[in-house]
């Protein structure tokens, strides 16, 4: 595999870029590229080293690249609306939530819920989508010891990314909420509800 | 390809799930690729089974199965040192063999290595495809038999065919006393690692820990300490990744990781030896030992005629990868 490095930051336009040289990397179907991914700020190229042509890989990554770099604006390329269950037993942790950030429950919600997200990447588990960035008054570190099991659709901050699980997994992200929405569904086309670049907007039920 | 009997398995033995040649393309989606651990071992029993590459074996670990198959076919199994008996008498492991309806197939005191690949001849275990593989991920409940390792009476469904010619092969390197060595290139984050740490990763037996699964082996040994403090953010990773946590030990990502983590990774095994890393078992040894991307290439492009030379003289002109 390999690691195509932007600026190391989590900012939208660097992973706009990295979006990009992913989706012009992965039109160009390469003989032997196998899997073109974004990440944040950079894009991971698994290739079969034996069937690939890797002069012409590194000049189509050089050449995409400065495409890329190029990008100055972002622009989510469509904005989803998840339903969210806020608190009591769909949102175990949404009082101590509220505690450590000196607010009420209802604060934190309506911040949550406040902003349009971006989804910068996915990864985890199929379908996990890592949306940021959270307000900083309800941006709280993740549990020290993560819970052996969390429910699928459940809701999640962790620091200033926030995420749904999409199956039951252990996870140590602290839990306000839950949807019902279907994350991934493998017989659905496409399979995963969200890709990057794309914005989610949490909406209390 | 229609299904038109059964293998059924008896005992599941410690871990054995269903795999093809891995999940790819789906990965931007947080879909992990999955796959087999030694894709060399998997490789060779389909060959010998008359199979497809991407047929789906069956891999083994440890401790293997008990199957019968409803009709007369050709099996093989590739990779750990296992004895094998049909029906009380042995078997060989590297070779393909007919079983007649009913026998069964049983794994039996393990010699070296890990894990082993039955294959059947006839196009393999034909689970349904989901996202285009047969590959079992098992944290993600995806693929294989209802996205899990096989139980007792688990009824898989194959197509028998007993006319795949007998064939044999030498099979892979395996662990020797419960020790292997593979070559590293650096990774993505080599330089956040200064000379100490990797002194300490090359000079070093590190410890499989029992830990370890098919996401990946945690390392017991000295600890490989940054030339740098901060965190690095996710990104994309691959199978072979060496990542270190501030604390805690170093994991090497295998065929079940997830397709993106955060902590810096000093060291990536190359492909050639992945095979070799896959045979290893908690509480065996694994070394260290720095390589150049050009060797890893060279070792690459030395192991596949190795393979190809064992695939060869048994089915000249077919299609080997």
């Amino acid at each position: 595999m390999m690691i195509v490095e932007f600026d190391q930051v989590i900012d939208p336009v660097i992973n706009q870029r990295a979006i990009e040289l992913s989706g012009r990397l992965r039109d160009r179907v390469l003989p032997g590229v196998r899997d073109v991914v974004p990440g944040y700020c950079s894009v991971g190229v698994h290739f079969d080293p034996l069937r690939t042509d890797l002069p012409r890989l590194e000049a189509a990554i050089e050449s995409d690249a400065r495409v890329a770099a190029s990008v100055m604006v972002t622009e989510l390329t469509r904005v989803h609306d998840i339903p969210v269950a806020y608190g009591g037993a769909n949102g175990p942790d949404l009082e101590a939530v509220a505690e450590a950030c000196g607010c009420r429950t209802a604060d934190v919600i309506e911040r949550h819920a406040a902003r349009i997200y971006r989804v910068y990447m996915l990864g985890f588990v199929p379908g996990f989508a890592y949306l940021g960035s959270v307000d900083p008054r309800i941006a709280v570190p993740r549990h020290r010891v993560p819970r052996e099991r969390v429910p699928a659709g459940s809701v999640g901050i962790a620091g200033e990314q926030t995420g749904v699980y999409p199956i039951e997994t252990p996870g140590g992200w602290q839990l306000i909420g839950r949807t019902s929405t279907l994350m991934f569904d493998p017989d659905r086309q496409p399979a995963s509800l969200l890709a990057a670049g794309e914005g989610v907007r949490f909406v209390p039920q | 390809m229609t299904a038109t009997g059964i293998l059924r398995v008896v005992k599941p033995g410690l871990l054995s799930t269903v795999q093809d040649l891995g999940r790819w393309g789906h990965q931007a989606s947080g879909v992990p690729v999955a796959g087999p651990m030694d894709l060399c071992s998997h490789r060779l029993a389909n060959h010998l089974a008359g199979n497809a590459p991407d047929a789906a074996t069956i891999e083994v670990t440890l401790i293997g199965p008990e199957v019968v198959v409803d009709a007369e076919t050709v099996l093989a199994v590739c990779g750990a040192d296992f004895d094998l008996t049909c029906d009380g008498d042995m078997v060989a492991t590297g070779t393909s063999f007919r079983v007649s309806r009913g026998q069964t197939l049983k794994f039996g005191r393990r010699r070296s290595g890990a894990r082993a690949y039955l294959a059947v001849a006839g196009g393999g275990v034909l689970v349904p495809p989901v996202l285009g593989s047969r590959s079992t991920h098992l944290v993600s409940h995806m693929g294989g038999l209802h996205g899990r390792a096989l139980a007792g009476g688990d009824v898989l469904p194959v197509t028998p065919r007993a006319s795949a010619a007998p064939a044999r092969a030498r099979g892979v390197t395996l662990p020797s006393g419960g020790r292997a060595r593979v070559r590293v290139t650096p990774g993505p984050q080599g330089d956040w690692f200064g000379d100490d740490a990797w002194r300490a990763l090359t000079s070093t037996s590190f410890r499989v820990s029992p830990r370890s699964n098919r996401m990946g082996y945690r390392l017991e040994g000295p600890p490989l300490p940054r030339a740098r403090a901060e965190e690095a953010i996710s990104e994309p990773v691959g199978m072979g990744a060496i990542q270190v946590p501030s604390a805690g030990e170093p994991i090497l990502l295998m065929a079940d990781r997830q397709t993106a983590g955060g902590y810096p990774k000093i060291g990536q095994v190359i492909s050639a030896d992945l095979c070799l890393a896959a045979q290893l078992a908690p509480g065996d040894f694994i070394e260290f030992a720095r390589c150049t991307e050009r060797e890893a290439v060279a070792a690459l492009i030395a192991r596949e005629r190795e393979l190809m030379a064992q695939m060869a003289p048994v089915r000249e002109g077919r299609g080997t990868a």
